[in-house]
């Protein structure tokens, strides 16, 4: 590709159509105005487009091709809201069958259509993807020209680009335009304009990293979406749930048996019904209680001695205590443990007696108790008088199987049925078969025949259980490192503006002009304090066919007639 | 008085002094050319409807922190709060900007405005709720604070870019941009008209009730505010009153959809009521009024009211919300679709930059922009929240 030298003496990659140093349109377009953009350096994407990689590089570094993919992934992502992703359907509910049942014809199509997990859908992540390709590409072409062009701008810029400056005007030959060329640059000076000098010419410039802030934000936004690409690995990223009872303690899952936790109490606090400042809202929505706060007080233990499995021998060492809340999460060592839910009144225990059927016996049997634990029952009950008590089956969550057969659908003792077997002192539990019965709550059935003795429950013991969500995830740091540059470089680019002014001493003449990307508003006030200072004369707005003066001057005598109806 | 009677009085203050500020720069627009006699502008009444602003800040401010007295909690937490507090957002936006362009016009756009979504606030329920657990952290009031200051500011683009079309568009001819400035300023008459209604069946304490077929096929009960038009499924009034000519599908929530269609009649009688009282569109009836507004300002002061809101949206509607959603509920993004409507919002206004900025979207396109940006605010605050329930439910 040539390259293109202007008559400065500058040399132009291809494709420049504003010399980057003296700015003098080098493509004659029959423009009015400069087109300002990126400095109208020449950018690879119109340099080349032979290959395939130009063609897919030049593809995307189209504004326009990124803007349809903000607009793609924004309807898209408005798809998804129509009904709930199926994380939202209610726990237990099947997918397959709730969105139709639910939602009718147009439910069943947005099962069909994939949209009930779209925004994990392949063509949502192609979507997102594109959309950082097309952020780093196009900030590449870009970024790199608009550095050098602005670097290697000269103070003296060409007739040409002046002229075709938004804001532009020049005087007639005057006397002395150097007296005025100086005293606009203390003025300019005083408004923190950065002054170049060249052959009695001004350029005076402020806020040009402004300019930066856009490729800023690009950047953080690409590293936020590597970020979030990163917890499809495993490694990355840990969810697990725990169960913990009161007074239990569990290993922590997700921490490679490292940590235990212990929940030392877990409570639900309600909000006072008699509370004065609520008074007016329990009663308008009837008075329901509201909680106020789950709470489990835990404890953390780290295991000392990390080989070998869990035994007697297995030595902990607590390292805190510590309240968790909704909005209060345990944080240790990169994990986080969150309270997510919690079950009252789980029962924890049974405890029972063995009576004899009919009260001939002369034998008192009130010694015999024992009691059950639901989660971790023991298998045998030996008692000092001979007797002995079996556990022969135990299902801790009872229903009847498709083989219509006892069986039990989980370890949680929601409806816990024992299967006991009684030996007297005279049986031999290797050899006979004891009495069977089947003992539940408000259950006592005999299974072998009619029993002489008879196992009844004379107390039961209940705990609560609180649910904590176990949460590592590595990609955070790189998540915020993103968003933070994010930030950073919106501010940079939305709150400071770069604005130029060029004054430039052209045999008598003074010719005047200035740029800004955003806040023309501004770039004009700060030449209305050089006019009011100087001979320099207020630059006229040449895309402001509208002139403010006449306009008022013309409401002043319209209005009369066009308002007094 | 308590510290909640105490916050509603100076609500109702800054209400007033709100439409003080309304009728200042009112004045001030009408008032310029009898009093610019010199060439100068000598109009005193542009800095008045600043100070009313101001005062009505004050005043704002001063319920909001009553009211947080009040509560224990920062008072944005549920519809008529947040709503309301977007309202003064907005106002502080107005007041940001303002000194930068010294625009009587913009005064007299967004003071209404600002009224009206505060009145608008007042139609939920007013009653202080306690917090349930997942809404108490500071990140939340952080969070909600942000964003509405965020989403203040940018519809003070809103009102900039409606006065540029109202400014700029033909009306003198029938076509599609009038038909749609037309029902932008139709569905702000409905407003006014719900709220007109609201206020006045409210005083008549006018309730009608239901015995009606709930959803899940259950009898249940359902109290009207408004005089029925339709009735619940298979809905049976309670008390004496005449029955609705029709009734409505189970799933439909009919005493709401009963107030909707109030407010379009509503809003339909006061929109053929200002036309046939100025014979023309209402937006060409507004027009002879701005004159003397100069459209490129108010189009660079649209993309500034953008650019300046844009990066507090994102913080707060975003970044913030982020840090509290990893908090409270272990992961900073969920799909849920008040995130997704937050998300959308951010999409739309960085579409809207990038027009801007790289395909030369000026003037009336970037001004309808605006307008849209400013209708998924209000469709994510008003619809997302009553009727695409999420996590984030109010009320
Ligand atoms: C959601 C994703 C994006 C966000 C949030 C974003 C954000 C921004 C912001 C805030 C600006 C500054 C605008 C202004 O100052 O008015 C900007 C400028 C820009 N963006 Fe993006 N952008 C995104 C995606 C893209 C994509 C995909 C492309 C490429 C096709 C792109 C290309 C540009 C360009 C060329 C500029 C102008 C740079 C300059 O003035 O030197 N952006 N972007």
């Amino acid at each position: 590709m040539e390259k293109v030298k202007c008559d400065c003496g500058h040399v132009n990659p291809y494709g420049t159509y504003l010399c980057e140093s003296c700015g003098k349109p080098l493509l004659d377009d029959n423009q009015s105005l400069a087109d300002m953009r990126y400095e109208g350096v020449a950018r690879r994407s119109q340099t080349y487009s032979k290959s395939v990689v130009d063609k897919v590089w030049n593809f995307f570094s189209s504004v326009k091709v990124g803007i349809w993919i903000i607009v793609l992934i924004l309807l898209a992502s408005m798809l998804g809201t129509i009904f709930p992703q199926e994380m939202y359907i209610p726990a237990g509910e099947r997918a397959s069958t709730y969105y139709e049942q639910e939602y009718g014809v147009l439910g069943k199509l947005y099962y069909q259509l994939g949209l009930h997990t779209m925004y994990s859908s392949w063509w949502y992540m192609l979507l997102i993807a594109s959309l950082g390709i097309s952020l780093v590409i196009c900030s590449l072409d870009r970024v790199v020209p608009l550095h050098r062009a602005l670097k290697t701008q000269r103070v003296t810029r060409h007739k040409g680009f002046l002229s075709r400056q938004k804001l532009f005007s020049k005087t007639e030959k005057m006397e002395e335009p150097e007296k005025s060329i100086e005293k606009a640059e203390k003025v300019l000076k005083e408004k923190h304009y950065r002054i170049f000098k060249e052959d009695g010419n001004i350029l005076a410039e402020k806020g040009r990293f402004a300019r930066w802030g856009p490729y800023v934000n690009h950047v953080g936004l690409i590293i936020f979406l590597i970020g979030a690409m990163l917890r499809f690995f495993p490694e990355m990223y840990i969810d697990e749930h725990i169960w913990v009872r009161e007074g239990e303690q569990v290993v922590i899952r997700g921490t490679d048996g490292e940590y235990f936790l212990r929940n030392d109490e877990f409570i639900v606090e309600l909000y006072d019904e008699e509370d004065e400042r609520f008074r007016e809202s329990f009663e308008r929505t009837g008075g329901n209680p509201v909680v106020k706060t789950f709470q489990t007080s835990a404890t953390l233990l780290k295991r000392i001695n990390n080989e070998g499995p869990i035994g007697l021998g297995t030595e902990f060492e607590e390292i805190m205590q510590y309240d968790i809340r909704v909005n209060d999460p345990l944080t240790f060592d990169g994990y986080s443990l969150y309270q997510v839910d919690y079950k009252l009144n789980e029962l924890s225990e049974f405890t029972f007696t063995l009576q004899r059927n009919e009260d001939s016996s002369e034998e008192d049997l009130s010694d015999i108790q024992f009691t059950v634990d639901l989660f971790n029952p023991e298998l045998v009950y030996e008692f000092e008088n001979g007797y002995r008590v079996e556990i022969f089956q135990y299902f801790p969550n009872f229903y009847i199987n498709d083989q219509k057969e006892p069986d039990t659908l989980n370890r949680i003792p929601d409806n816990p049925r024992i299967i006991f077997e009684v030996f007297t002192p005279e049986m031999n539990p290797d050899t006979d078969r004891g009495e069977l019965s089947l003992v539940g709550v408000q259950v006592n059935e005999a299974l072998n025949g009619d029993n002489n003795y008879r196992i009844r429950m004379i107390d039961v013991d209940m705990n609560h259980v609180t649910a904590l969500t176990v949460r590592r995830d590595r990609t955070l740091p790189i998540l915020i490192v993103g968003g933070v540059i994010f930030m950073i470089g919106l501010v940079q680019g939305s709150y400071w503006y770069h604005r130029r002014i060029w004054l430039q001493n052209r045999d008598g003449e003074i010719w005047v002009a200035g740029h800004t990307n955003k806040n023309w508003h501004g770039l004009k006030k700060d030449f209305e304090t050089i006019t009011k200072n100087t001979a320099i004369p207020m630059p006229l707005d040449q895309t402001d066919d509208w002139n403010l003066i006449e306009e008022v001057e013309g409401v002043k005598g319209k209005d009369d007639s066009s308002t007094s109806k | 008085m308590t510290a909640v009677q105490v916050s509603s009085n100076f609500l109702l203050l800054a209400f007033f002094l709100y439409l003080a500020a309304t009728i200042f720069f009112a004045v001030s627009i009408t008032g310029k050319r009898f009093k610019n006699k010199k060439g100068e502008e000598k109009n005193k009444s542009g800095l008045l409807g600043y100070i009313s602003a101001i005062l009505a800040i004050v005043a704002s401010l001063l319920y909001f922190i009553f009211r947080w007295i009040a509560s224990g909690h920062a008072p944005v937490s549920n519809m008529f709060e947040y709503t309301t507090f977007l309202g003064i957002c907005m106002a502080i936006a107005f007041a940001i900007i303002y000194p930068m362009y010294r625009n009587n016009f913009l005064g007299l756009f967004t003071m209404p405005i600002v009224m009206l979504i505060i009145a608008y606030a007042s139609m939920f329920p007013r009653d202080i709720q306690p917090l349930i657990p997942a809404l108490q952290s500071y990140w939340l009031k952080i969070h909600v604070i942000t964003v509405a200051l965020g989403q203040g500011i940018l519809a003070i683009g809103f009102a900039a870019g409606l006065l540029y079309l109202i400014r700029v568009i033909d009306f003198s001819k029938a076509s599609k941009k009038v038909r749609w400035l037309e029902f932008i300023l139709f569905s702000i008459l409905s407003t006014i008209a719900y709220i007109l209604l609201g206020i006045g069946f409210g005083a008549a304490n006018y309730e009608a009730e239901f015995n009606y077929i709930n959803e899940k096929g259950i009898e249940a009960q359902m109290v009207y505010t408004m005089p029925p038009l339709i009735s619940p499924h298979e809905g049976e009034r309670i008390g004496e009153g005449f029955d609705p000519f029709l009734a409505t599908p189970a799933i439909i929530r009919s005493n709401d959809l009963n107030t909707v269609i109030w407010s379009i009649l509503g809003g339909l009688i006061l929109y053929f009521g200002l036309r046939l009282l100025f014979r023309k569109p209402i937006g060409g009836a507004i027009q002879p009024l701005l004159k003397a507004v100069n459209p490129q300002t108010v189009d660079e002061l649209s993309y500034r009211a953008i650019a300046i809101g844009f990066p507090v949206f994102t913080l707060g509607g975003l970044i913030f919300a982020m840090i509290w959603a990893q908090i409270a509920w272990t992961r900073f993004w969920g799909w849920d679709p008040k995130e997704v409507w937050a998300l959308i919002t951010f999409l739309f206004y960085a579409a809207y930059l990038h027009l801007r900025l790289s395909r030369g979207w000026h003037g009336e396109k970037s001004a309808w922009l605006c307008v849209i940006g400013f209708a998924l605010i209000m469709f994510n605050l008003i619809f997302v929240n009553l009727v695409i329930a999420g996590l984030h439910s109010y009320a």
